[in-house]
């Protein structure tokens, strides 16, 4: 025998797992949403976040052959992710040019200035996203009213948020009772019928795109249920002890970004904790923000920020909160 | 079908491809080679010292090398013939080892071996003479491990065995050897089950099996029904069941804390192919001179398992599976997941060669290395509670230390977490190298101290 024979360390197999089918998969998932934003929204918020992907993967592209000089990785799939997270969070009634520097901020300083994927403390979407929002706070917060396919651009009427008019409301010293008059009610904005964030308003769909996420085993259910849980207890605590200052627990959950930020946000692999211990106390924090920066702060909407914040603490979690080790053994005293 | 009570571990764990193309295959006998090879050391410990010489003329079953020291076991001739060489022989690790070079006549054996079928249920040996018997037959663990088997069988002073479990679990793919031993040697399995109880002085003992092997369950559990203290227990499968660690604590429950043994919970693990050899060094007096290997491939024409006396050229024994396939890209010995790849043929099946897996060339490569992306997979499957993740990262930037107190002395090299790793890291293969570097740290230690 002549032929040479490969010789490597075990293992010799390998799972089915690689980085781009994990970012397929979690491009799959956000199909639905995307299709009931379609409906709602219209023609724009079909074509708004192909236009973020596209931009997103020039830039990177760009940065990584001219800048960085270093061979593109592209392929992993992980610009697209970033590219459609980016336009989930934007309003379908964005100028293509804003869009355009949302997607070089997110990609430029909030991914590969750090080294690109893998290295980026923070959730590069989010970077954008926060940075859009107070650049341009006007176009960012001018919200089209969900009216259906056949509108276009040019005649959709813009309105708030839910979350928008309630915090407008109760500076104006208002009754948090009578605002939520004005607001659809819960089971229209369980299936989408709301102002909002292209990718936010479909709760029903976005719960789709995890129990997809959870069945491909591409994320675990540790952060999204304890972020939902979390905005659930504290809101309804608050609520209890005074239903005429504070929105309902179920109107937290099903307004603004906290479906899409809990479940596909907070989730971001690289920004995340590696253990599940970590993984729930990253998510309590992301939580207990949001309703405090929805509650007090001065924002109607807080999930961004909760979970950039989140995002900071990562490494002093991933530093103090180790697995359980098999066999460990107990130090006296 | 039966339904079990299934146990297994409750952390980390993969589920490869199973693979066990040879399961149906009852084992055949190896044509015997005209030429061995057995190196002097085919175990953990220290090498065995030659007690022949060069052109001496041997039988089938007599001692080659004794035993030097505590940790070591004695070798002995597989086949009669001549000793024709004694030198240095490339061994599956692919160091060089001292080996003798026999060229077979006949197949004469020693006249003491009891060769013959016939079932000896009846056990006269003391737990001095078993113990005595084991260690002069050579056994060593034959699951791979190839710890010496008479150094688990003696309970240290002060430590008290509670229970014997049999591993029969063979959770690497493709391994089908320790399946057929269960279905084909079912009774002398039973037998020396009872000599390793006596041996430990136990009244109980369990034989781990994992659910892919009904019909192995179900035989073994009737014939445990007649004898008193044995019991089978089903597994879910699950990789790395079959490592002691995760093993004791599937069945029992048990945790074996970091850097002791697993007698120290109570617990002592034997695979099954150590029992068989156990009941026939016992009961029939023959040394470990031949085990089962399966030889597989999904191109390989017979994926089959024989019986190979130790020595026999891996080459030999493809031969008789039909030949090296033309796609052939990388020969392992053992099973995929912590198996040896070799890169050559010419090498002899030892103690611990429990199979020959042929994969090919599409197969042989590793993808290239990408980013890590933190996903936490590794750290979710590793069955020890390690961070993979860190653990590599740490190696990289040669902090020995720190990778010391994050525990990597406890990694049992299963490769779960590079068998997951979506990016196709080579997180073990840095797991191994701070393992090295730290055991020089800590003999550099014990220097200083001493």
């Amino acid at each position: 025998m002549n032929k040479l024979l490969t010789v490597s360390l075990s293992p010799h197999v390998h799972g089915k797992d690689s980085t781009s089918r994990l970012m397929t998969g979690v491009v799959i998932a956000l199909l639905p949403a995307w299709a009931v934003s379609v409906y709602y929204f219209g023609w724009a918020a079909l074509y708004l976040p192909v236009l973020s992907v596209v931009f997103c993967m020039f830039f990177e592209f760009v940065i990584q052959k001219y800048m960085l000089k270093r061979a593109s990785s592209l392929k992993d799939g992980s610009a697209i992710v970033t590219g459609l997270l980016l336009a989930f969070t934007l309003p379908s009634s964005l100028p293509v040019w804003i869009l355009a520097i949302g997607a070089l901020v997110a990609i430029g300083v909030g991914k590969m200035s750090f080294g690109g994927l893998g290295t980026n403390p923070f959730n590069p979407a989010l970077v954008g996203r926060v940075f859009l929002f107070i650049s341009f706070p006007v176009q960012l917060t001018s919200w089209p009213v969900p009216k259906g396919f056949h509108t276009s651009l040019t005649d959709a009427v813009t309105g708030a948020t839910p979350l928008g008019l309630l915090k407008e409301g109760m500076r104006s010293g208002e009754q948090v009772s009578t605002l939520l008059k004005n607001v659809p009610d819960h089971m229209q904005m369980f299936l989408g019928y709301m102002g909002g964030s292209m990718g936010e308003v479909a709760a029903a769909a976005l719960l789709l795109g995890f129990l997809y996420l959870l069945w491909k085993k591409i994320i675990t259910w540790h952060i999204p249920v304890t972020i939902l849980t979390t905005v659930f207890l504290f809101s309804g605590l608050l609520w209890l002890i005074n239903p005429a200052n504070n929105a309902d627990p179920v109107f937290h959950l099903l307004t603004g970004g906290v479906m899409l930020g809990s479940i596909f946000m907070a989730t971001d692999y690289v920004t995340s904790p590696m253990t599940p211990k970590g993984m729930i106390i990253y998510a309590t924090g992301i939580g207990l923000l949001t309703v405090i920066i929805r509650r007090w702060g001065a924002y109607p909407e807080g999930v961004q920020f909760a979970i950039l914040i989140m995002n900071a603490f990562v490494p002093l979690i991933n530093m103090y909160v180790k697995p359980k080790r098999f066999g460990e053994v107990k130090k006296n005293g | 079908m039966q339904k079990y009570q299934l146990k297994t571990f409750p952390k980390g764990g993969v589920h490869p491809a199973e693979n066990k193309l040879s399961a149906g295959s009852p084992i055949k006998i190896l044509p015997l080679p005209e030429r061995v090879v057995i190196p002097v050391v085919q175990h953990l410990g220290a090498p065995a010292e030659p007690v022949v010489q060069k052109g001496d003329t041997v039988v089938a079953g007599q001692l080659l090398a004794q035993s030097k020291g505590f940790v070591s076991a004695n070798i002995h001739a597989s086949v009669s013939g001549k000793v024709f060489r004694i030198e240095e022989r490339f061994d599956a690790s692919g160091y060089k080892r001292l080996a003798f070079v026999i060229d077979r006549h006949d197949d004469t054996w020693d006249p003491a071996i009891d060769r013959s079928d016939t079932l000896h249920e009846h056990i006269t040996a003391s737990r001095e003479e078993i113990i005595r018997k084991i260690q002069e037959a050579g056994i060593v663990g034959m699951g791979g491990a190839t710890f010496p088997t008479h150094i688990k069988l003696n309970v240290p002073k002060g430590k008290k065995a509670d229970i014997l479990i049999i591993n029969g679990v063979e959770c690497e793919p493709f391994l089908t050897a320790d399946h057929r031993l269960m279905l084909e040697k079912s009774k002398e399995l039973m037998v020396g089950i009872r000599i390793l109880m006596k041996a430990l002085g136990v009244d109980r003992a369990v034989i781990g099996i994992e659910q892919n092997k009904p019909d192995a369950i179900d035989l073994l559990s009737s014939l445990a029904e007649k004898s008193s203290g044995i019991t089978v227990q089903a597994l879910k499968v699950k990789y790395p069941q079959g490592g002691e660690k995760q093993l004791i604590k599937a069945i029992t429950g048990r945790e074996v804390p970091s850097g002791a043994l697993p007698v120290d919970v109570g617990a002592v693990v034997h695979n099954v192919g150590t029992t068989l050899a156990a009941y026939e060094a016992v009961q029939k007096n023959k040394p470990l001179v031949e085990r089962i290997v399966t030889v597989t491939g999904k191109s390989l024409q017979e994926p089959s398992n024989f019986l190979v006396r130790i020595g026999t050229p891996v080459a030999e024994v493809i031969e008789a599976a039909g030949g090296l396939p033309e796609d052939t890209g990388k020969v392992v010995l053992g099973g995929p997941m912590m198996g040896k790849a070799v890169s050559k043929l010419d090498i002899p099946v030892t103690k611990g060669t429990s199979g020959i897996l042929i994969l090919p060339d599409s197969e042989a490569h590793r993808k290239p290395v990408q980013p890590c992306i933190r996903c936490a997979k590794c750290v979710s499957v590793c069955p020890m509670g390690l961070e993979p993740y860190l653990l590599m990262s740490l190696g990289q930037h040669q902090l020995w230390d720190k990778a010391r107190r994050e525990r990597a002395l406890d990694c049992i090299e299963c490769g779960s977490c590079s068998f997951i790793c979506p990016a196709d890291r080579p997180l073990l293969d840095y797991i191994r190298l701070d393992k090295m570097r730290i055991g020089a740290l800590i003999r550099k230690e014990k220097k200083a101290v001493s």
